[in-house]
Order: C-alpha cells, then structure tokens, then sequence
C-alpha cells in the first residue's frame, strides 16, 4: 500500500491556510470540503458480467448433474431389483446358495460373494500398499530427479494395460508361476485357515491368491499417482528444519513427509480399494467358480459380486432372475459408497499440517 | 510443462501408436479338417443378393466360428454384402431380436413360450410367428487330459457319474469296464465346468438326463449343477485349464478341443463305441425328430441324445437362427433369405474344419423349404 506522497507545507501540518504564530484575533474554522447532498437512491447490486452467469450456471449445472446421475443409477438398481428380492426364498443377506435358473423358485443369497469381494480385495490392499508407499518415497525423496520423471511414467503407464490383459496374464503367465509357492503354503502353514486347503485345485491357478496378487498389480499406480503428488506437497520448511536438526534421510520422512501425507496416503488407498472391489473382467477370466462355500482360505475359489454378474449377463432372458444379478449389484453399489464415506470421514479428521 | 519440449516425444509416440494399429492378424479359421465327406451336397444356389447389403445377427458364441465362415463365402457369392454377428450369447441375441434391434438371433435354445419369448417374437414379426431354423450343429466333446490314456470310452451313465461325483477316479471299475485294455493310473478327476451361463452347458446336461439311464438326478439349464469341480470362463477358458492339468476333464465345442488338443473320449450309447467324426454326428443328426409345426423346425433333442443306433455319435449341440416367417420389410427379407441360403448350401463346405457338422442332405432340404418360405 503506498499513500500518494503528500507534500507538506514548511513548517505546518493539517491546518490549511493558518499560519503559524497566527495573530491574536479569534482562529478561522478551517474551510470544510463540501458534502454532496444525500440522493435518496438503493444502493446499486453488483453488476454481473454475462461470462460469470453462464460459467455460475455450467459449473452448478455439472455438479447437480453428476449427483442426478448417481441417483438415477441408484433408482435403476432398486427398481430392477425388488421385484426379484421379493420372490427370493431364501434370506438375501445371509444365505449361500446361488440358484436362479428356476424363476419360480429362485434361492440366492450374497454372503459368499460378499466374502470373496472383501478378502481378494483386502488381499490386494495389503499388498499394494506398503509397495506403494515405497514406491512413492522413493520417487519424491530418494530417486534423483532425472531418474524420478521417467520412473513415474512407466508406473501410471501400468494403469494405462486394460483389465482383461491383466486378467489373460494373471491366468497364463503367473498362476502357474504360483502353482509351487501356493502348494508349499497351504502344505507348511495349512493350519492357519487363510492358508489352508482350497475348495479349488491350485494347479488351475484361479484362487483368490492369484487373483488377490494381479488386483494389487492393477491399483498400485492409482495409489502411488496420488501419494507421490501428496508427499511432494510436504512443505520445504519442515524438512529443512529436520534435516538442520540433525535428522537422517529416514527419519525426515517419518517425522515430516508421512505425518504430512498420511490423510491422501489414506484416501489414495481408498481409491485403490474402490478400484480393486469392481474390478471385473480381469477376475472374471482368472477366478475358477466352485460350488463349495468359502471356507476363509486365500486358496479358495469363488466369484465376486461383478465377476458373477459378468458371467451371467450374456444369458440374462428374464427380468426376474437378471433381477437377482442385479440386486448383488445394488449391494456392491452400497458397498463402495460406504467405503468410500469411511475414507472421507478418515480424511476429513485431520487438519494438513498435523 | 512446456509443450515445445515434450511436442517431439508426442509427436513420436503418436506416430507409433498409429503404426502399431497397422500390425495385426486376421482371426484365421483353425486348420485341421478331418477329412470330412459331407453328406449334404454343397450346391451352388443362386440367391437373390439385391437386398439389404448389411446384415446384423445376435447370439449365441457357439455358433460364432460357423456364422464367420458363412459370412466370407456370403460375402463373395454377393458383392459389397456383409453381416455383423454379435457373438454375446443366446440370452441377448433373443432379446435383441424380440426388441427389433437385429434382423435375426442365433439361440442355443427354442424360443420359450413359458418365458414368453415366443408372444414377444410375433410382436416382433407384426404378428406372424417366428421361426426356429436349426442351421449350425456343433458336436461338444468330452475332453480330457490323461498321461498315457489316448484311447478312452465313456457311457452316458459314466459321463454322468463322472460329472456329479459318483465316479472319483480314473481307475474306478466302471471306467475299467468300458476300457478293457487301457492302463488307468490311480489319480483323482479333476472336473472343469463352464462358470459362465452357456448353452453347451445346457445341451450337455440335458444329454446326462437323456442318456444316463437315471444316474444323472441333478436336472439341466444353463448353469452347471454338477455339485462339484471348477468353473471357468467360456469354452476357451476351460479347454485351456484341461490342457493344462493331468487328469482334468469338462465337456466342450469341438473346435476347442481340438485347438488345444485335447484327448476326446468316445461314447459308447449302447451299441458300441463311437468315436467323434464328421459322419457319426451326421447319423445322429439325421436321425433327429422335429417337434416344431410346419417351417418352425424345433428340434426333439432327446430322440438324438437317447438314441441308441450303431454308429452315432449323440452329443450334439443344435443352434438356432431365429427369423421372421413373415413381417420383415422387402429388403430385410431378401436379404436374410439370401444369407440363410447360402448358409445352408455353400456356406457348409467350410464348416468341417472349423469343428462343426455339415448338414445331412434330408435336414438340409427341410431348412431351405422353410428359408425359401419367408416372406
């Protein structure tokens, strides 16, 4: 802010006019600036350019728009789905069985889709993860910055491969790669129900092992894109301060840049996770279906709620049992939408420079 | 980000990515023919080829090699004409056809009238039936991978048993009855089934509960109801895992079998067994009843899966092309007419090699009358 210079008369400040050691006679009111008369007149609104109105409008119009879309998409799915839910024999939530040829007689229950969901993409988010968030430090404060650029675009690269590339590999090239790991496993550690005997053979390569391995492989650019914008966002003052304090590279890390980027670390991970939950085609080709229940074994076999809806839908030819498929579909819609609040509610918990 | 710097490195890559589009290979037909002697004789029709130049079909993916080998000799019998087959399953290809959206579907399955499939098809025709033309028929194997066994006989009483988990081993001794001089290693079956809902899946059952004098109880319908094994996705997908693993077996197309050399185990319906070729699926073929009236030549499935003459080879898979008999606009007609036809007679000479059964010569007389009678 600069104030226009005022120059001053000699020796006088303020006082307009009187002169200093003024005469004795009684001091002249110094002349006043004169008020304008109150015009009686609304203040005006501001005026609003055109350009201004029209983005206001795109802009709301596209938010509204999206949050109609999900709606709509929902109202789909319920409205699909309830004619069907209500000719189910069977409670929908807890049941294990699956048979909707037979329209007049349709049992099918979620819970086994619902745990093989869960498990291979849990599986995978502990997987993905800790290799992520090496990755991402290592790309933000150990790489050196001609080696960073190029190494971060072979990783987003891996998010560009389409699902059903990943799914081909995963059966052909890496299930078999597998084969003698997965049976030294269940044959040491057995014992332990997540590694013990699946309802499918290993040989096959269609466990939630496999399948558990290739959805790590598919989310980890998503993770490691937002974590590494994340930890480079970590303010330069806090890690100078650490290092003049005396901190190793590693625990500059931990005391600046994790603290700073857990919440996106965090809500990356969500993402991951919501990635991995819908992931279709891939599971599809790879995991072998199976008629036995899951037993909490990584070695079992299985469908997920979209593998399974996948591979009905070429042969839905009945709005009743296609219903079905799509009532499992509204309990993944649900799903997601409840993951993704508790990654927000995560998110929104913490204040940036904690 | 200056676009300057990285314009080169764009401008690279776009140029490979377009020349990369370049490289390619067309879908070839496998190679392979077993010497098949049709016993339909591929006559050269004329065919009336000024109708509608671009044809579009929906449904089954059993059919999907068949119709593509029609379309290429569809394509030279009439210039510039061309079909769209959308192999996305018997389901959607009826749907489709019901809701106008294609000139004709392709069905492992009659239309149903319990589905109302049937009402919905004479909607579709302004009121005129819809016809079911059995124009593809595709043995389904038994295929089986075994170290050591290339020569093996099932009945349909142990394929049924072998399917829902009567029969555990391959050296179980109703295995060893029908296969006096094979040595069967003491291993365990490993059953593959189709995970995705498919018509072979369907056929097959329905095969069991023909030919299984009671042993098969479990019923039929698209989905596998066995009780037991792996499921995976479509016929590749389970051709591929038998290949893969010692002591697998699952029922699938021909031409899968034999793309990943499968061993086809023969089937014994009685009368001795029959291996799987060209003329024994001709037999079993021309030995079917048609239940359908008039040109809507509905198949009685069970009079080839239950037969028990010499020679035949029973587990065959028919697919249907659903028409309009009459309700097409006059291009539409003309052309569906002509594709069918030529279909049902050149189109036949390639259907050997790509693992299906030309038509016998009665059955092939039949469908031209119905093709002929749509209007």
């Amino acid at each position: 802010m600069s104030d226009p210079v005022v120059v001053k008369p000699p020796g006088g400040t303020g006082d307009a006019g009187a002169p200093r050691g003024a005469s004795a006679h009684t001091p002249v009111p110094p002349p006043e600036a004169p008020i304008p008369p109150q015009t009686e007149v609304e203040p005006k609104s501001p005026h609003v350019r055109p350009g201004d109105r029209i983005f206001k409008g795109l802009a709301t119009g596209s938010g509204i728009f999206i949050v109609v879309l999900i709606g709509a998409i929902g109202i789909f799915l319920l409205v699909q789905a309830i004619p069907s839910l209500a000719l189910d024999n069977v409670n929908f939530l807890f049941s294990r069985e699956w048979s909707t040829g037979d329209v007049s007689n349709m049992r099918y229950g979620i819970l086994d889709l619902f745990l093989v969901t869960v498990v291979s993409a849990a599986f995978a988010l502990i997987i993905a993860m800790p290799v992520a968030m090496g990755i991402a430090l290592f790309l933000t404060q150990y790489a050196p910055r001609r080696l960073a650029r190029p190494f971060a675009y072979v990783i987003d690269l891996l998010a560009a491969v389409p699902s059903i590339i990943f799914g081909l590999w995963g059966l052909f090239v890496l299930g078999p790669v597998l084969t003698p790991f997965g049976e030294w496993l269940t044959s040491t550690l057995g014992f332990i129900p997540l590694f013990a005997k699946g309802n499918v053979s290993i040989a096959l390569g269609g466990t939630i092992f496999t399948a558990g391995i290739v959805l790590a492989v598919m989310i980890l650019p998503i993770i490691t894109a937002v974590s590494r914008e994340v930890f480079d966002r970590t303010p330069p003052t806090h890690i100078e301060g650490a290092i003049a304090l005396g901190a190793t590279k590693w625990e500059v890390v931990r005391t600046t840049v994790l603290p700073f980027g857990k919440a996106g670390y965090v809500s990356a991970s969500m993402l991951g996770l919501g990635r991995a939950l819908g992931e279709t085609i891939a599971l599809t080709i790879i995991l072998s279906a199976t008629g036995s229940n899951f037993g909490w074994s990584l070695f079992d076999g299985g469908a997920t709620f979209a593998s399974k809806i996948a591979l009905a839908a070429p042969e839905f030819n009945d709005p009743k049992s296609a219903g079905a498929y799509i009532a499992a579909g509204l309990v993944l819609f649900v799903l997601t939408f409840l993951v993704n609040a508790a990654a927000r509610s995560i998110v929104a918990g913490r204040k940036e420079y904690e | 980000m200056k676009i300057q710097r990285h314009g080169a490195t764009l401008g690279l890559i776009a140029a490979g990515a377009l020349l990369l589009t370049a490289c390619g290979s067309d879908n070839n037909a496998p190679a392979g023919s077993t010497g098949g002697a049709s016993s339909a004789a591929a006559s050269t029709e004329q065919v009336d080829c000024t109708g509608k130049a671009k044809l579009s079909a929906e449904g089954s993916s059993a059919q999907k090699t068949a119709i593509e080998s029609f379309v290429q000799v569809y394509q030279q019998k009439c210039k510039g004409a061309d079909l769209a087959y959308n192999p996305s399953g018997s389901g959607a290809g009826v749907k489709q056809f019901n809701a106008a959206q294609v000139d004709f579907g392709g069905s492992d399955s009659p239309l149903s009238k319990d589905k109302g499939e049937t009402d919905a098809a004479a909607t579709r025709c302004k009121s005129n039936p819809a016809w079911n033309i059995p124009l593809v028929f595709g043995p389904v194997a038994i295929g089986y991978k075994l170290d050591g066994v290339k020569d093996l006989t099932v009945s349909g009483e142990v394929a049924a048993k072998i399917f829902n988990g009567g029969i555990k081993k391959w050296n179980d001794p109703a295995i060893k009855a029908l296969n006096g001089s094979a040595t069967l290693p003491d291993k365990d079956i490993t059953v593959v089934y189709r995970s995705d809902e498919s018509g072979t899946t369907d056929n097959f059952q329905k095969y069991l509960t023909a030919a299984s004098k009671g042993a098969w109880t479990q019923g039929d319908g698209k989905a596998f109801k066995g009780g037991l094994g792996e499921g995976k996705e479509k016929s590749a997908g389970v051709a591929q895992a038998v290949a893969s693993v010692d002591g697998a077996v699952t029922y699938v197309e021909w031409s899968f079998a034999q793309d990943n050399k499968l061993s086809v185990a023969k089937i014994d319906n009685g009368a001795g067994a029959v291996e799987l070729t060209p003329e024994t699926v001709g037999k079993a073929i021309d030995g079917a009843k048609i239940k359908g009236e008039g040109n809507d030549l509905v198949l009685d499935l069970n009079s080839i899966y239950a037969s028990t003459a010499a020679g035949t080879y029973p587990l065959v898979l028919a697919t249907y092309e659903i028409v309009c008999s009459k309700g097409y606009d006059a291009d539409t007609a003309k052309a569906v007419k002509a594709f069918l036809t030529v279909a049902a007679t050149d189109g036949q000479a390639g259907l050997s090699a790509a693992g299906y059964s030309p038509l016998p010569k009665a059955f092939q007389d039949k469908i031209l009358t119905a093709i002929k009678a749509i209007a």
